[in-house]
This record gives C-alpha cells, structure tokens and sequence, in this order.
C-alpha cells in the first residue's frame, strides 16, 4: 500500500485473554520509540483528543514504573499504571498495565507488549495486551466503547450548542 | 463443564472455542455437518449442538440439500462483536493519530539535522 497517510488501527482478538492491537506509522523505528517513551512526547499524543494528561512519568528501565493520568473532558480522571518487565530500545518493550479505576485493580493487570518492526523506514507497531481473565480482556475493550459514547455525546454537544 | 442455559446473544454464542472453529471453517463456504464433524474432530451430536447454539442467534443457517443439512455462515449476526471492538478500535485509531503528528515532527527535526552535518 502507497499511502501515504497510515490509516487506522486494527484492533483483534486472538485468543479469549488478548487483544491485539496494530498499526503502521511513517516513521522509523527509534522514532516511535522515543515518542512512545518520552513523557514529554507521550503527553502530546495519548490523550486521543479527550483530554488532557495531568500526570506522564517514564521510569524507563527494567522493574521501573510508568504512570498516566488523563482527565477526560467532562471532567472524570482516569489513571494507569505499571512497571517495565523488559526493554530492547527501539524494537520491544513490555510492561504491566493497571486500571486504577477498579477494585482488585493489582491482581487484574494486564501484560503489555509493544513491538516495532521496520521496512523501508516505515514502522509497524503492534501491542498484545494479554489479560489473565477473559472478564478483565472483555471490560478493557468496552471501556473503548465509553469513549466511543464520550465521542458521540461530544458530537451530540456540538450539535446542541448549534442550535441555539 | 456443566453446560449452562444459552441466552441468545452473539458474544455468548462465539464465547465457545468450538463454535468459533465452526465460524472459522463456515467463513470459507458453506458446508454440511459431516463435512464440519471431521474438521472439529467430534462427535455429531455435539457438533449438532453447537450448531444449534449459533443458529439460535442467527451466526449460521441452514439449508437442506437433498438429505444434507448445509451449513452457512451470516456475518450480520456478527455484528454486534465488530461493534463493539470498533469502539476501541477508534479510541486506538484516534490516539495513533496524534502520534503521526508528533512523528512528523521528530521525522523534520531528524532530516534537518542531517543536512546540517
């Protein structure tokens, strides 16, 4: 594909526990890397055009810990946390993720792991995100579902306020 | 395990490993229950159950071929599923976005210092 452009992600399920999610990006490998790494550059791209990123902290290194916070417009928090399992700059990189928001919140984390894979300067990223229950796998993809609810209800404010 | 009483709903119906291997081997053409007994590897009554399952939600019909009974896939009742993993999806899709912005600008910042060496 000639595109230029690098269009949208795809997300499937594997297995009952996972999700893969993969996308590719017009860039080289060290370059996602570092945006993917760097609290600074984390800040400008994860908050998906739904809020703000309050907290961005990086630990980078092997037990280190990340953390991020993003207040959703409309005002609720939601926070993340984890730690590094393992690092090889540029190409892999595996972490824990938490949830805060829910009870036994430890125990249910999931297992992140990021890799980059580069061809003629362009990088695929993909994420397998393993859950250790199929409940836990299955509420992490509809709390995207919420988002999709937060993106309509924005729509639907827009809407609204064009009407008056 | 003890089988539990099957509410009609697609995620409960692909819930099960077998029945998603049925979808799978369905989602290259029809095909009649024998042909499906050998590719799970199970007995035809519990083959037929599962096939039962899917078609309480629609996931499968079935057409009788003379004295087969064949078996088709239909993706509309899988649509719900799709659904609900696009949510996400655009979540992901929208948040990758951002990133290509960011990119864009670390790709400029690189090429220019090249040139200036």
């Amino acid at each position: 594909m000639a595109v230029a452009s690098s269009g949208t992600a795809r997300v499937t399920l594997p297995t009952d526990e996972q999700i893969l999610i993969m996308r590719e990006f017009d860039a080289p490998k060290h370059l996602v890397y570092r945006a993917w790494t760097t609290p600074e550059l984390v800040k400008r791209w994860w908050h998906a055009n739904r809020g703000e990123m309050t907290v961005c902290e990086i630990d980078l290194r092997v037990g280190g810990a990340w953390r991020y916070v993003m207040v959703v417009d409309g005002g609720f928090e939601v926070a993340f946390h984890g730690e590094f399992r393992e690092i090889v700059p540029n190409e892999r990189l595996v972490s824990t993720e938490v949830y805060e928001g829910i009870p036994d919140a430890e125990e249910l984390a999931a297992l992140d792991i990021l890799t980059l894979t580069e061809v003629n300067g362009r990088t695929t990223l993909t994420i397998l995100v393993e859950h250790p229950t199929k409940e836990g796998r299955d509420a992490h993809i509809s709390s995207g579902m919420e988002d999709g609810m937060q993106d309509a209800m924005d729509l639907l404010e827009q809407v609204a306020g064009s009407l008056r | 395990m003890a089988r539990a009483a099957t509410t009609a709903d697609a995620f409960n119906a692909v819930a099960e490993p077998r029945r998603r291997q049925i979808l799978d081997v369905l989602a290259d053409g029809e095909r009649p229950v024998n042909d499906l007994v050998q590719a799970l590897g199970l007995a035809q009554p519990q083959v037929s159950k599962h096939l039962r399952v899917l078609r309480e939600v629609g996931a499968v019909d079935v057409r009788d071929d003379g004295r087969r009974r064949v078996y088709r896939l239909n993706g509309h009742a899988l649509k719900p599923i799709h659904d609900w993993v696009k949510g996400y999806e655009r979540s992901w899709s929208e948040r990758f976005d951002q990133l290509d912005i960011v990119l864009a600008e670390l790709n400029q910042k690189e090429e220019g210092n090249g040139s200036g060496e």
